[in-house]
């Protein structure tokens, strides 16, 4: 049965970019486990020869003519950005400590 | 039963065209009907009354000159706060999006503009759809119009419980696993959830990519039917939209309600049913199939043995969509932005806001499909899941050989206590075992009200499946079983639903 501890949770929530309080981690982690026994019971249903469905109806590349369309204008693409200068999205340093 | 409000979007249409009623007095009724009621369903995150009546004025002057928009010119409608709405706030029932007011329209909003369908408000659901109960949302739970202490259903419970609730003829709900059809089932009230690729997505802030769908939330099948040809159809802003136009649903849906289905052959999945099924629900059911039968249709039983793992399946492919998706929110370009003391980094201030603006059901599922999608853990998790799904598609490939449409309970319950499962991930996703398998493959479905439970006197639902594409069979067979059950009933579901308080 796979187990995820509260460690392996706090590397996850690091992953996808979440800070975790003690209390969240201590409240996610035994749920995820419970999730992750139940999810995991799927294992050895399909065997090696099944291919993979990865859309319910099948796709085809789509095309399209290379024309100009009209298109948001800046104050609309900027309309709901936390911060604006000089008509662009204005951002924190993007650099960490360690780079 | 003669105020507006009660009548169904086909008549309320008819009126309108006979110049009986005006769209501007319609939709007045409707916004008079959410100051009434809506502080007790809480099913609107937003209502717009001065656009709302900016449109019905302009449908009343298009009827009156003889040149209607559509067959729903002027009926009013309430739109799932998870499509994007030129100059109205779309929340996904999420803090990270608090207030935010999208510069443009979903597709299946701007049709709903160029069809004259004026847009009431946006209605409450769980957080990025992420529930069946409603309760997830960021802003507070629905209530069931049938019962205020209990669950809507959800994610679309705002939808459904308006349309219950009279406060809305129609409205538009999306459905990644249940999200139309099981809030209908709960709240008496008919979900459809289309072939998939044939409503545009263009606009729906994504849950899960190769599951999502939009589509029509009513109190009638033939509401529904009229809704989906209004909305449906090939969008070459959605690369999986269908290439076909959306015809033949409407007169499907009238050819229904009278009521014959003879040489209709119609399969009881045999794994959608019994153990974890509520007897009521099952019992109700069960007089469905016997009405079909007496009205001509074969009923043959089908197994669909990998239905038993959709459940599971499903909670690995959508967390995994899902975590990709949400990835968008990382408080630069639009949406909520902490900013920690000191000098934070952008990758700090991602952390922060994120933690501050999704809620906990958002974010188990971003950590769950994170560790799907791991090194180490994609073949055995998500690779095997894309594969479980393969063999269900073909469950519903051989059951399709046998019958026309397959049907089963909507939702193993009906309505539970707000409050029961918040906080029981596994037991609140059970709601959505029956409606499942048809996201997986992508074929269409609909939920219609069956009737009440003994043990509750909470409405139940059937839901009626058909193959890809063939959308109409679940309007004929909805319909016909509507006609039936209303025939017995002397009237809709709905008629037997309590008063609100405040109602006039």
């Amino acid at each position: 049965m796979p187990e995820i501890s509260r460690d392996e949770v706090a590397h996850l929530a690091d992953l996808a970019r979440i800070d975790l309080s003690d209390d969240e981690l201590d409240h996610l982690a035994p749920q995820l486990s419970v999730i992750l026994e139940s999810v995991a019971s799927i294992t050895g249903v399909a065997g090696d020869d099944v291919p993979p469905t990865s859309h319910a109806l099948p796709l085809t590349n789509v095309f399209r003519d290379d024309v100009v369309r009209p298109g948001l204008t800046a104050e609309e693409a900027l309309s709901g950005a936390p911060a604006v200068e000089q008509q662009r999205f204005r951002v924190p340093r993007i650099l960490g400590d360690e780079q | 039963m003669s105020a507006p409000e009660t009548r169904t979007a086909s008549e309320l249409a008819d009126a309108l065209a006979a110049g009986e009623l005006t769209s501007v007095a319609l939709t007045q009724a409707h916004l008079d009907r959410i100051a009434d009621v809506d502080g007790a369903v809480h099913a609107f995150l937003q209502v717009d009354a001065d656009g709302a009546l900016r449109d019905a004025a302009a449908a009343d002057e298009r009827r009156a000159a003889g040149s209607p928009a559509s067959a729903l010119d002027g009926v009013p409608i309430a739109v799932k706060d998870v499509l994007a709405t030129r100059g109205l706030p779309t929340t996904c029932g999420s803090r990270i999006l608090e207030g935010w007011v999208p510069p443009y329209d979903a597709t299946v909003v701007a049709r709903l503009r160029a069809a004259g369908l004026p847009i009431l408000g946006k209605t409450n659901m769980d957080e990025f759809a992420m529930g069946s109960s409603t309760e997830h949302s960021a802003y507070g739970p629905t209530h069931n119009p049938w019962d205020l202490t209990r669950i809507p259903g959800g994610s679309g419970g705002g939808s459904a419980a308006a349309v219950a609730a009279y406060e809305a003829p129609l409205a538009i709900g999306t459905d990644t696993g249940g999200s139309i059809r099981q809030p209908g089932a709960v709240t008496g009230t008919v979900g459809v959830k289309p072939t998939y690729g044939g409503v545009s997505r263009y606009g729906l802030v994504a849950l899960a990519n190769s599951l999502d769908q939009a589509g029509p939330v009513t109190r009638t099948v033939l509401d529904a039917a009229l809704l989906h040809e209004i909305i449906g159809g090939h969008d070459p802003l959605d690369s999986t939209s269908i290439e076909q136009p959306i015809t033949g649903l409407v007169d499907a849906a009238r050819r229904g309600s009278e009521g014959d289905l003879t040489g209709v052959r119609i399969g009881v999945v045999t794994e959608l049913g019994g153990e974890g099924y509520q007897a009521g629900v099952l019992a109700r059911f069960g007089e469905s199939v016997e009405l079909m039968t007496e009205a001509g249709a074969e009923v043959v039983e089908v197994s669909c043995p990998h239905f038993v793992h959709a459940l599971a399946t499903y909670y690995l492919i959508l967390p995994a969509e899902a975590s990709s998706n949400l990835a968008r929110f990382d408080a630069m370009r639009y949406g909520l932005r902490v900013t920690p003391d000191g000098s934070p980094s952008a990758e700090d201030v991602m952390r922060v806001t994120r933690e501050a603006g999704f809620g906990d059901e958002v974010k188990r599922r971003i950590i769950l499909g994170t560790y799907a999608l791991s090194s180490g853990y994609y073949d055995a998790y998500y690779g095997q899941a894309q594969k479980v799904r393969t063999l269900i598609a073909g469950d519903f490939d051989a059951a399709f050989e046998r019958a026309d449409v397959l049907v089963s309970p909507t939702a193993p319950t009906t309505a539970f206590k707000l409050g029961e499962k918040v906080d029981d991930p596994l037991a609140m996703y059970l709601n959505d075992l029956a409606t499942i398998p048809a996201n997986l493959s992508g074929v269409p479905g609909i939920s219609v009200p069956s009737g009440l439970a003994d043990e509750d006197g909470l409405p139940t639902g059937v839901q009626i499946l058909a193959p890809a594409l063939a959308d109409e069979r679940v309007y004929r067979v909805g319909a016909a079983l509507e006609a039936l059950l209303a025939r017995q009933w002397g009237g809709r579901l709905l008629d037997q639903a309590p008063a609100l308080e405040g109602a006039r």
